[in-house]
């Protein structure tokens, strides 16, 4: 097999025939749905969750995942956050010519261990390719199909006093991609956070109830979510500071390159804002996951009419937060 | 070391420090019928106060106000413009510090004239500059050096390194300022009534705690060196608080942890190796005589403004108050554009865009909106 993408893989030819068997279905698997020019799938409940997302990550391999793992989990987690089991994965990629197929096909594989974890299933895909210098590398779009059952997942039923919970520690993937792109000028041994969430958020679902709304805090980080929350929703939001788990590591570089952590990119946590005496057992079963080990309750709703986040400093003063403001980072998903 | 910053910001220990802070000020209040007033000097110190809660805490006992220390801020509206269109020259990579992307030119920003396809890259380790200029030798490129004498050794390192590695494509378009002729000029303005100064711990690694010492032989006035996390805030604060209260003139150092008598003297050598004093140009104030560096006549090949020309002209007049707020005469929400016109996303002036900005800092922390 050739070493490079070239133009003629994204031609519709021979060579764009081979690049589908010897990277896709090989590591995908080939499957009764690849006989049409459409996926026919069987649906056998009533309500279908369909999200979508592009991933641009500029490392395309950094500690911890890589652009392939982040397209899956990515995906998945939007599915899982809205209640969704996700069941179905579509794929397409931009690729830029000359990039390598040994490189296209670890993050191939990646996809593939991902979906197989997961339990999604590719059924669909598609691959352009365009001229050297048009695109950086590869891009990848997923599609994401999931079933949902009606009463079962978020309520939105908020009430003074919920809970809000935060799986585990802040930053760690925004910090792990700016440090693999090498321009922070020193080492950080931190590895992104990537990872699907949708076993854990199945077992919430499954044994709580109570459950107000979950969110993945991804691009604009923690706080950014939490501000959509609060204005969607109308809710006074408060959030302890001293609560927040932030790795040492997280603080340093953050201190030293005056990041806020709170507005770092996450791409394995998730918010889950809970009736409050249904918090215990909510950590209890985050706890349980790793993905979930660090899982604590950072705030709660205290207002149902402003529409606003405020965080407590150790001080006990209060300061209103904001969405992430123009603040320039690389690509980061 | 991890373990002191983790006391720095201990709430069982600040909390009973910001109680402290505030019985002092009261029995000042007691004493002198008025709040005590400090002047913040460096834009970290305005964030970190305001980021930690101290500032909201201390609001109604002690009037903190931010000085002349953010480096972007203080650069004049001119020299901003120069650089924008500096970027506009063919073949050229223009390499900056995040913080100016957005600041506001005349007519655009360095962010414009990305999007618009010149290349401008934003560094996070400023040697990486000349790297770039390695790999790309057919190419000018400029690192837009902003800063006082914590940021300017780095700009003599990445000349060293220049030379070191016989790169001739990379040249610096140096706007530096030093704290010592700010403070003279506020100091004999007179326009703000202070009791000492917060004085910048970064800065005074570089310089030494004896370089303030002219602030008590000249001018009467207090100074203590304070570091950036809350107890350390606190603490610096107490200190001023207690110098006013006894009537002592004096520079204490509440960060000798990093601060030594005469500072870092490895570095006072390269920054007189490779530097000269000259003239700069600061918002709101105009020139003061030797209140910048610039690279000596040796280094003229790494000196932007000798290898390049740029046109530019009269600044565009707008009612920003940036230069009231440097010089700490109004606070961010008395200018009539702030929150309203001026805000992060569409910065009117550069205090609303900096990372050290005072307006950015109020913006951000100390809105009182709940």
């Amino acid at each position: 097999m050739e070493r490079y993408i070239s133009l003629a893989h994204g031609d519709g030819g021979e060579l764009s025939h081979r690049l589908i068997r010897d990277v896709f279905i090989e590591a995908f698997g080939d499957t009764d749905t690849a006989l049409f020019d459409a996926a026919l799938l069987k649906v056998t409940g009533d309500n279908i969750a369909i999200t979508t997302d592009s991933f641009v990550v500029k490392p395309i391999f950094f500690p911890g995942g890589s652009i392939g793992k982040l397209a899956v989990a990515g995906t998945v987690n939007d599915l899982a956050v809205s209640g969704a089991r996700p069941v179905y994965l579509t794929c397409g990629f931009v690729i830029e010519e000359g990039f390598s197929i040994s490189e296209l096909k670890k993050i191939v594989r990646d996809m593939a261990n991902e979906a197989q974890k997961t339990g999604i299933k590719i059924v669909a895909g598609d691959t352009k390719v365009v001229e050297r210098g048009s695109a950086d590398g590869v891009y990848i779009n997923t599609t994401g199909i999931g079933f949902y059952e009606e009463n079962a997942g978020c309520s939105l039923d908020f009430e003074e006093g919920d809970a809000i919970i935060l799986s585990g520690t802040i930053g760690d993937h925004g910090i792990a991609v700016l440090a693999a792109r090498g321009e922070l000028g020193i080492s950080v041994p931190i590895n992104s956070d990537c990872a699907s969430l949708n076993r854990m958020i199945g077992e919430i679902l499954n044994q709580t109830k109570g459950v107000r709304i979950m969110r993945d805090p991804t691009r604009g980080g923690l706080a950014t979510t939490l501000v959509e929350i609060a204005e969607d929703f109308h809710l006074t939001m408060k959030i302890i500071e001293a609560n927040l788990p932030i790795k040492e590591e997280i603080h340093g570089v953050c201190d030293l390159l005056g990041f806020d952590p709170l507005y770092l990119a996450n791409e394995g946590k998730v918010i889950i804002i809970v009736e409050n005496h249904e918090k215990e057992k909510v950590i209890d079963i985050l706890r349980g996951f790793p993905e979930g080990k660090d899982a604590v309750v950072i705030g709660s709703i205290i207002g149902q009419q402003k529409g606003q986040l405020l965080l407590e400093t150790p001080l006990g003063s209060k300061r209103l937060l904001t969405r992430l403001s123009g603040t320039m980072f690389p690509r980061i998903c | 070391m991890l373990e002191i910053l983790k006391q720095s910001t201990n709430p069982e220990i600040c909390k009973p420090l910001v109680e402290a802070v505030i019985d002092k000020a009261k029995e000042f209040h007691r004493k002198f019928g008025r709040k005590p007033a400090f002047m913040e000097v460096c834009g970290s110190h305005t964030m970190a106060l305001a980021r930690t809660g101290v500032k909201q805490c201390l609001i109604d006992d002690v009037k903190l106000i931010s000085g002349p220390g953010c480096p972007v801020c203080v650069t004049d509206q001119k020299s901003i413009d120069a650089m924008i269109a500096l970027a506009e020259g063919d073949n050229r990579i223009i390499c900056t510090f995040g913080d100016m992307m957005r600041v506001p030119g005349s007519v655009k920003t360095l962010l414009d004239s990305k999007i618009a396809g010149k290349d401008i890259r934003v560094l996070y380790a400023p040697i990486e500059a000349v790297s770039i200029a390695e790999k790309n030798p057919d190419k000018e490129v400029v690192f837009l050096g902003i800063g006082f004498e914590t940021t300017i050794p780095i700009l003599t390192l990445m000349v060293s390194e220049a030379e070191k590695r016989g790169i001739h494509n990379f040249s610096i378009w140096m706007t530096t300022k030093l704290v010592e002729p700010a403070l003279r000029y506020l100091l004999k303005e007179g326009e703000v009534k202070l009791d000492g100064f917060l004085l910048p711990g970064h800065v005074s690694i570089v310089l030494g705690e004896n370089s303030y010492n002219y602030l008590v032989e000249e001018y009467n006035t207090s100074g203590v060196i304070t570091g950036f996390e809350t107890a350390e805030l606190l603490t610096g604060i107490y200190k001023l608080i207690d110098l006013s209260l006894e009537c002592q003139i004096s520079i204490e150092n509440n960060y000798p942890s990093v601060v030594s008598k005469t500072g870092n003297q490895v570095i006072q050598k390269w920054l007189k190796k490779y530097l000269t004093e000259c003239d700069e140009a600061w918002r709101g104030i105009g020139v003061i005589p030797n209140s910048g560096l610039d690279l000596k006549p040796e280094y003229d090949l790494y000196n932007a403004k000798k290898r390049f020309t740029v046109h530019v002209g009269e600044p565009k007049k707008t009612k920003c108050r940036c230069g009231e707020v440097i010089r700490g005469l109004i606070s961010p929400n008395e200018c009539s554009l702030f929150g309203k016109a001026c805000h992060p996303m569409n910065p009117i002036g550069p205090c609303m865009v900096s990372a050290e900005g005072s307006c950015a800092a109020y913006y951000q922390y100390m809105r009182e909106s709940y």
